[in-house]
């Protein structure tokens, strides 16, 4: 096991730059997810710490080395790809095994580490068929277990669960948890799914366009993101913003949203009335009050558990989150206010946190 | 023969597809007819041969060119295989068939291990200028070889290897190159590239990727690989007439050699003969694989 420190690493493909100076530090036994939507650079990044791309500036360190010219096989690394890329025409225990063979270790050795990740995994009976004879969880479960026969220094996953169906996903990333609390092996987990990198990071790197946008743990960012990114990006359904002023109403802070409504606000830094800003409400900090924003019922989506409803305040649409069951129907009014403590804002020119 | 017969059942396990159809339509009937006046086109000449070789010729000397031999006799393959006369020596085809076994095999598997190696390069670790080379060699798929026949006469001589085997093997293996590498890498195009990149990570280096994982996964290449070049090979006139040298001249220029002696009266029976014998090596090898061809041209087409 080792950390992994990423030091203002670079690439660009010919005049191309997908990455530009990525700091990330994690430390030996940390499960981190880079996160963010397709084309951000995270599967490029991953891709440089496992060896398969080339750094084009910058320093990537697994342990006290730097890797920058160690070919992947000697990173001592175990990667497992989206598309399983098991070998064909190998069964699931020389997939296991492959890796143990070029390195050479005895038949004994690879017998008992094979047999160890496959009780681990539960492949045991599995371990003589050919992958084009295993179900998709079956073949996600046998590139896992082709990484932890090597007992690597880190685990680096990429979207591993993004072919698999909706119930196996969540059984997997439960399965993928409970292993790495088990090996404590420092793993590095690309995702694009928000909710993947919420329930099972110790620490998320939210990436954007090549750069590194906010680096927290899961529950950080979604109580404090740093900017107007992190803040819709995290969280399902997404944030609510408004752009407007920040103003006062008899002493207390409110926000003068565009759309037509005032928004009361916990705080507000000082002096900073009158300044343009955006406003970010979580669906599911907004409440029913009877002393609060009138706003028109556009669609109601109940889930049982909870109900999405969308409404009209102001000119501008929003979507609320509530615990309870809401009876009113389109078109009718309804009173909301957010929990005036869990409003974000946001500056309008850099989109930075404004803290109060 | 008994190799097709093996192969049989396998094709007879995947059920037919669609309806049956239920009778003979005009179109089906027009079918039929193209393909068995196509099979006669090719079968006839071949029958033709057949047979005058198993005539002596004093029932040739009659001129009934699809008569059945009224006595047949195998003298006519003997002397062909033993003691026609290739120009002044008289030792039958059989050194030319030797011969051509000797140019044969090595030049099958070098051309291939190369095209291989070259192939697997160029689409899994595109070293620098790989679409350049690419290119070039595209371009050497297409050049006609009567170009290079001179200078590379000139280049052998130089070296002092003009003339021995040594030299001929080389030639095929350049002249296999452009088609091999063409074939290798069209097919490894489409062998996803993250099961090199998990081998790789896996700890694998060029040659143990290569020879562990990409070898064993390239066989219905290698069929096709390994067809193409025995038949162009063997079939090479041109190459071994110029480079094999003559000590070692393939059996085609033996063949051209005992047709062409002009003594005496032309022997129509020894010349079919030793052509049917000439031909028998690329005709087993399409009997044996001929399903295999397909099959690995279309799997190389596709998806690995």
């Amino acid at each position: 096991m080792a950390s992994v420190d990423l030091r203002e690493v670079h690439k660009s493909f010919g005049a191309t730059a997908v990455i530009h100076g990525v700091n990330v530090e994690i430390e030996d036994g940390e499960f981190v997810i880079l996160v963010g939507p397709s084309g951000c650079g995270k599967s490029t990044l991953l891709r440089m710490i496992a060896g398969l791309e080339n750094i084009t500036g910058g320093e990537i360190r697994i342990g006290e080395r730097v890797v920058n010219d160690v070919p992947p096989k000697e990173r001592d690394i175990a990667m497992v790809f989206q598309n399983y890329a098991l070998y064909p025409h190998m069964t699931v225990s020389d997939n296991m095994a492959f890796s143990l063979k070029l390195r050479r270790a005895s038949r004994a050795e690879i017998k008992q580490r094979v047999e160890r990740a496959a009780g681990i995994l539960g492949l045991m009976p599995l371990l003589d068929r050919y992958p084009r004879q295993l179900s998709g969880g079956q073949r996600q479960r046998v590139a896992m277990g082709r990484a932890i026969v090597r007992d690597p220094q880190v685990f680096l996953f990429d979207e591993p669960l993004s072919n698999l169906d909706a119930k196996l996903r969540v059984q997997m990333r439960t399965e993928i948890k409970e292993l790495h609390q088990r090996l404590k092996t420092t793993t590095i987990y690309v995702t694009h799914d928000q909710i993947e990198a919420m329930t099972m990071a110790d620490k998320i790197v939210v990436m954007h366009d090549g750069i590194v946008e906010q680096i927290g743990e899961p529950l950080d960012l979604y109580d404090r993101p740093g900017n107007l990114f992190v803040a819709g990006f995290i969280g399902s359904p997404a944030m609510n913003f408004f752009t407007g002023k920040i103003g006062t109403d008899g002493g207390n802070a409110v926000f003068n949203a565009d759309a037509g409504v005032a928004v009361p606000l916990g705080a507000a830094p000082a002096g900073s009335a009158g300044r343009p800003a955006t406003m970010g409400i979580r669906p599911e900090h907004i409440h029913i009050t009877s002393d609060g924003i009138p706003v028109e019922v556009v669609v109601v989506e109940p889930t049982g558990s909870e109900t999405q409803v969308v409404v009209k305040a102001g000119k501008q649409e929003l979507v609320c989150l509530f615990r309870e069951r809401v009876t009113a129907g389109p078109g009718e009014t309804i009173r909301i206010a957010p929990d005036r403590m869990l409003v974000h804002l946001f500056d309008a020119e850099s989109g930075k946190r404004i803290v109060n | 023969m008994s190799a097709l017969a093996e192969l049989g059942p396998a094709s007879g396990a995947a059920e037919p597809a669609g309806p049956k159809p239920k009778r003979l339509t005009a179109g089906r009937l027009g079918l039929y007819a193209f393909l068995i006046i196509a099979a006669l086109f090719f079968l006839l000449p071949f029958y033709v041969m057949v047979i005058t070789s198993l005539k002596p010729m004093s029932e040739i000397r009659y001129g009934n060119l699809f008569g059945w031999p009224a006595a047949p006799t195998i003298a006519a393959w003997l002397k062909a295989w033993a003691s026609a006369c290739t120009g002044v020596t008289c030792n039958g085809i059989e050194v030319g068939f030797f011969n051509s076994m000797k140019i044969l095999i090595p030049s099958v598997i070098l051309s291939i291990a190369i095209g291989a190696v070259t192939g697997y390069a160029l689409s899994f670790w595109r070293p620098r200028g790989a679409n350049v080379l690419f290119a070039v060699l595209l371009l050497g798929a297409f050049m006609p070889y009567q170009v290079f026949l001179y200078p590379l006469v000139r280049v052998f001589s130089m070296i002092y290897l003009y003339s021995t085997l040594i030299c001929i093997v080389i030639v095929h293996t350049i002249f296999g190159l452009p088609v091999m590498t063409l074939l290798f890498r069209n097919f490894y195009a489409g062998i996803p590239i993250d099961l090199f990149k998990a081998a790789r990570v896996d700890g694998g280096a060029f040659w143990s990727i290569f020879l562990q994982l990409i070898i064993p996964m390239s066989t219905p290449i290698l069929i096709v690989a390994v067809i193409l070049q025995i038949t162009g090979i063997w079939n090479d006139f041109l190459f071994g007439l110029v480079f094999a040298g003559r000590e070692n001249m393939p059996m085609t220029v033996q063949l051209n050699n005992i047709v062409n002696t002009t003594t005496g009266e032309r022997e129509y029976n020894v010349n079919m003969a030793a052509t049917i014998l000439t031909a028998l090596v690329p005709l087993v090898v399409y009997f044996i694989s001929g399903r295999w061809f397909v099959r690995g041209i279309a799997a190389g087409a596709v998806k690995g």
